[in-house]
């Protein structure tokens, strides 16, 4: 009979005790912070779904108040044309200005295409090895960051990068760059780039979910990253890409 | 106090002057340097904490949803995977604040044609138009919606997209087939051209229809399938679109 009194209270007490807990545990898992060691960001790009409308560009400067001269990006497009005789010309558009290809030309051109480009956020990048101040650095979710408090303004980074993909910022005169969003990204949000983008051309996602547009991108197409030989391992893959782009 | 600092010996002074310097050189690193200076673990921290407060300028597609009801038309038409950010710009601010921010309405044509002028480095089957030829000077949104931007018209069936082919055909022999004797589309090739494709003759024996020796046909130039073209079918090396086919 004690016995019994004794399970009954303490199912008494176990009970509700159980549901509150159960309540608190769940207040606490929709306030958690956001957790860089769960994520690996990576980035794809199918060339041949991309216009040239220049709408990631434009984005990526609101969103990140790059200035609006047309010389700093974060990321650009690329117009590459192939000739027949094998010549190579590559133009950064200017999405406002319409340009067409010469009509005398047009018989020339053996193939035509854009490529968009930015910050590859290396798994090995060059740029954080040659920064005399370890203000570049890349965090554990695998974005390459840039401290502008710390960074002293002196471009080697800026050379450093294959990619080009660096540029001093006149206002803050500080290094700057691509950040896949990072205020974005670490919210839930995607890059303005992938947002904007009206064909589809930029997928982002973790690299390691099993299930994301990113991965389904990977498996279904033949990727390549820019430069390869560099043994830079970066992050944005490119599917149907040309081997004349640099 | 001077005569005490004349009686030290002067390689004394000097030793305290060098562990003076010391001594302060401590002190300033010591207590004066910001800890993000001096660790580093302190320093990516802080780095990341401050990229990660930056202001989101795009709220992201999902959001719109909740108030709009446009989606439900953009949902079923070519434009459904844009996001709504991509022509009405960044709207942040008025999701913050529905009342007092608007997003931008776009109404210049300029706006619409910056993805869809034709461009020689677009991807085929893209939509793209000749604004000078397209009814100049008449806005955009007068014919098509741009939530459900079906033309007016169906444009010239394959012609529109396939322009060049239609151009070559017609100066050649076969100008008098339309293009469905020798291909079948499926309707979903209009929709996604590059997941559905038009099928082309698989076989010899469907050129032989009229240009094998035993066919009905007059007036085509005839071979004998057994002698002529070994493995190959016949498209490999004569293209049927052009003007001399050979």
């Amino acid at each position: 009979m004690e016995r019994r009194t004794f399970v009954q209270k303490l199912l008494a007490l176990a009970l509700p005790g159980g549901v509150f807990g159960l309540f608190l545990k769940k207040s606490t898992v929709q306030a958690a912070p956001y957790e860089a060691a769960k994520h690996y960001y990576g980035m794809g790009i199918q060339i041949d779904k991309c216009i040239g409308c220049g709408r990631c560009v434009e984005a990526c400067k609101e969103e990140n108040d790059v200035p609006r001269e047309p010389f700093y990006f974060r990321t650009w497009v690329e117009r590459y044309t192939i000739k027949k005789d094998g010549e190579v010309t590559v133009q950064n558009i200017d999405p406002r200005i319409e340009s067409g290809l010469e009509a005398a030309s047009e018989r020339q051109v053996l193939r035509s295409f854009f490529v968009p480009k930015l910050c590859n956020q290396c798994d090995h990048p060059p740029c954080v090895q040659v920064c005399p101040v370890g203000a570049t650095f890349k965090t554990t979710d695998g974005v390459v960051l840039v401290d502008e408090k710390r960074c002293i303004g002196c471009r080697y980074c800026i050379q450093a990068c294959p990619y080009g993909a660096r540029y001093l910022n006149p206002k803050t005169e500080t290094a700057d760059k691509c950040t896949f969003c990072y205020h974005r990204i670490t919210k839930g949000l995607l890059p303005a780039c992938v947002e904007v983008c009206p064909t589809q051309a930029r997928i982002f996602g973790d690299v390691r979910s099993s299930a994301s547009p990113l991965t389904r991108f990977k498996r279904m197409n033949k990727l390549h990253v820019l430069k390869p030989s560099l043994n830079t391992e970066p992050k944005v893959s490119y599917s149907n890409l040309d081997g004349e782009v640099r | 106090m001077k005569n005490f600092w004349k009686a030290v010996p002067e390689s004394l002074r000097r030793l305290v002057l060098v562990f003076a310097v010391l001594a302060g050189g401590f002190v300033s690193i010591r207590f004066m340097l910001p800890p993000s200076l001096k660790d580093n673990a302190l320093h990516v921290k802080t780095t990341v904490a401050r990229e990660m407060v930056k202001t989101v300028k795009y709220a992201g597609s999902d959001v719109c949803a909740d108030c709009h009801d446009q989606y439900q038309v953009k949902k079923n038409g070519y434009h459904r995977n844009l996001s709504c950010e991509t022509c009405h710009g960044a709207a942040k601010g008025h999701t913050d604040d529905p009342i007092e921010v608007k997003p931008t309405l776009p109404k210049l044509r300029e706006f619409c044609v910056r993805c869809h002028a034709f461009n020689p480095s677009r991807p085929t089957g893209f939509p793209q138009i000749s604004s000078a030829a397209h009814n100049p000077m008449k806005p955009c949104v007068s014919c098509h919606n741009p939530h459900d931007p079906k033309p007016p018209q169906v444009p010239q069936e394959c012609q529109a997209c396939h322009a060049e082919i239609a151009r070559t055909k017609a100066v050649s022999p076969h100008v008098a087939l339309e293009c469905k004797t020798c291909h079948s589309v499926p309707d979903e090739h209009k929709v996604t051209p590059r997941a559905v494709k038009a099928s082309i003759p698989s076989v010899r024996e469907f050129c032989a229809k009229c240009h094998g020796k035993d066919s009905p046909v007059k007036e085509t130039p005839k071979v004998d399938l057994a002698t002529h073209g070994e493995k190959y079918l016949c498209w490999q090396c004569h293209y049927p679109h052009m003007p001399e086919v050979k």
